[in-house]
């Protein structure tokens, strides 16, 4: 879109546009083609050798079962930590918008884990649940659970989802609550001399206005789950024990950086690049139904 | 609030202090084994109340030589690390996205819509998904181990254009049809009017790009393997990998503790801009 009112033509929009354009040019343009082109080659262990095999790459990811069940584990993932984050979130912003005094106090405490980096998240997380000194086990073990993530794969892939969940609290809050916020209280008070009571209120006319929120927030939150747990992953489980906690990212970087498997790294690479496409068109289109020019 | 019943209300306070305990745990816990001595912190059960060895362990974790039996970069320099790529990658970022957005709202050039596409299609892939041709093409440039290395390559994503598109959108035409018939150029346009006008943007950007560029994890690890180019957030995994053989939990969550303290702060500090950040440009 354009301003009606613009200036003329000349040299100064190049220059401006110039510092994006090439930084986007070198460190994005180049290397997500560079992506997309490796995925076509398969270079042998040594690296003394490529070979331009068109989707072969793509072949072989469909048919490994590893890859495969690393789908199936990433969906499982995105799905709970959206589910739980946003449930939690919703909870907490329900009760909040109806707090007069003390608000602004509720949503400081509750707004800060959003600047918490997901490494440090993870790092909080292993520490107390850790099998011989943490916290969690050793009340754990008053219930009969014998804790260690470092061995058993369900509890490492709990571990992950708490920690990933934690952090993502902050920022469903943050925007349930100003959605809450702008439903007109007029349309409440009239539900409520009609008789319904708080919780009748809150499912048949705050939740389904909004439902665009809840609907933008699972997308943030699925892209979330794919992309920045890593550091979460990384510090917690690195994708262990076994292969229970390797969600897609982890495995491109897995098979990449330590495995050097590049053709295959790079396959998958694409294959996500596929799939944040498509969440961000959806979002976009969220977007800009609600944003008026 | 509709109704004024007690114990609506009573219900209400209950469940958001539970809320709030429960975000709060896992910072608390970490706040109490930094206050602990080394030989506190290996008995379980570990406490759960804070001990005396707070200014000790900061002033070892700060300037001693942190966790002992490791070669890593000392604290305070690590803290200096983080707080320049994050400063550099958020100024760096609102800096290019104000330059191209003005362009391309602002002025009618060829090709303005295929810079257009370009700059928008990097929205849409994080940098995790196409980290080995970056991380060759930083290589190649020969730019690891540095602070343009750490930055600019971060520096490279649409969101903030988007946003300044979306403010200058916004600006009413007649701003500048009047500052055109007042003689002023395009420049002097947008340090007079433009800027001014997108302060709060600008802030509030500010606040969002800090925390990205400070929580930076990835990225850093894998570019910098000289010790003396660590960020703070980069240096918790390997601690965690240490604490495998000698667990030293009071320096490792003294060092925690001091990674997320700046962010918070600039959260909590800054909060109405960060809120109105988030939910009106949607991230």
């Amino acid at each position: 879109m354009l301003k009606r009112v613009h200036f003329p033509t000349s040299a100064l929009p190049y220059l401006l546009v110039a510092p994006q354009i090439l930084i986007t040019l070198v460190f994005f343009i180049w290397p997500a083609s560079q992506a997309m082109y490796q995925s076509f080659l398969i270079e042998d262990a040594f690296g003394l050798g490529t070979e331009f095999v068109w989707f072969e790459n793509f072949e072989i990811l469909w048919s490994d079962s590893h890859y495969l069940a690393s789908f199936q584990r990433t969906a499982v993932f995105s799905l709970l930590v959206a589910g739980l984050s946003m449930g939690v979130a919703l909870l907490l912003a329900g009760f909040a918008q109806r707090v007069v005094r003390g608000a602004m106090f509720y949503r400081t405490l509750l707004i800060w884990p959003y600047a918490v980096a997901p490494v440090l998240a993870g790092a909080l997380w292993v520490f107390m649940f850790n099998p011989t000194l943490g916290i969690f086990p050793y009340f754990l073990e008053f219930a009969g659970i014998t804790w260690n993530h470092y061995l058993n794969g369900n509890q490492a892939m709990a571990l992950v989802i708490l920690a990933a969940a934690w952090k993502q609290v902050a920022y469903n809050f943050l925007f349930y609550l100003a959605a809450m916020q702008s439903i007109p209280n007029s349309v409440i008070e009239a539900a409520a001399i009609d008789g319904a009571g708080p919780a009748r209120r809150f499912w048949t006319i705050i939740f389904p206005l909004i439902s665009p929120t809840t609907f933008f927030l699972l997308v943030i939150n699925m892209v979330y789950a794919f992309f920045e747990t890593f550091g979460i992953i990384h510090a917690v489980t690195q994708g262990g024990p076994g292969t229970s906690t390797t969600i897609l990212v982890y495995k491109v970087f897995n098979d990449g950086f330590v495995g050097l498997d590049l053709g295959g790294s790079a396959a998958q690479s694409v294959v996500l690049m596929v799939l944040v496409i498509a969440m961000t068109v959806v979002q976009f289109r969220f977007v800009e139904r609600k944003v008026a020019y | 609030m509709v109704e004024n019943r007690p114990l609506v209300t009573f219900l209400t306070h209950l469940v958001l202090v539970l809320g709030v305990l429960a975000i709060a745990l896992p910072v608390w816990i970490t706040f109490v084994a930094s206050t602990h001595d080394q030989l506190r912190m290996n008995q379980a059960p570990l406490p759960l109340w804070p001990g005396e060895y707070f200014l000790e362990n900061m002033k070892q974790t700060l300037f001693g030589s942190g966790l002992s039996g490791t070669e890593t970069a000392p604290v305070w320099l690590m803290l200096l690390n983080s707080l320049a790529m994050a400063l550099m990658i958020s100024t760096g970022k609102i800096a290019i996205s104000l330059l191209s957005a003005f362009a391309i709202v602002y002025f009618k050039f060829p090709f303005r819509m295929g810079f257009f596409w370009m700059i928008f299609i990097t929205l849409m892939l994080p940098v995790e998904v196409r980290i080995l041709p970056t991380f060759e093409v930083v290589a190649n440039l020969g730019m690891l181990n540095s602070y343009w290395g750490l930055s600019i390559p971060l520096i490279a994503s649409a969101t903030a254009t988007f946003m300044f598109r979306q403010v200058f959108l916004t600006v009413p035409d007649e701003l500048l049809e009047s500052a055109r018939i007042d003689g002023a150029g395009p420049l002097r346009f947008f340090f007079d009017i433009l800027l001014p006008l997108s302060r709060t943007n600008i802030a509030a950007l500010f606040v969002i790009l800090f925390i990205f560029g400070w929580n930076q994890y990835l990225w850093p690890l894998l570019i910098t393997t000289d010790t003396s180019m660590t960020t703070i957030v980069m240096s918790i995994k390997q601690m965690l990998e240490a604490a495998e053989q000698s667990p030293q939990w009071n320096i490792i969550m003294t060092t925690a503790l001091l990674a997320m303290i700046p962010p918070v702060f600039v959260v909590i500090a800054m909060q109405k801009l960060f809120v109105q950040g988030l939910t009106e440009t949607d991230k």
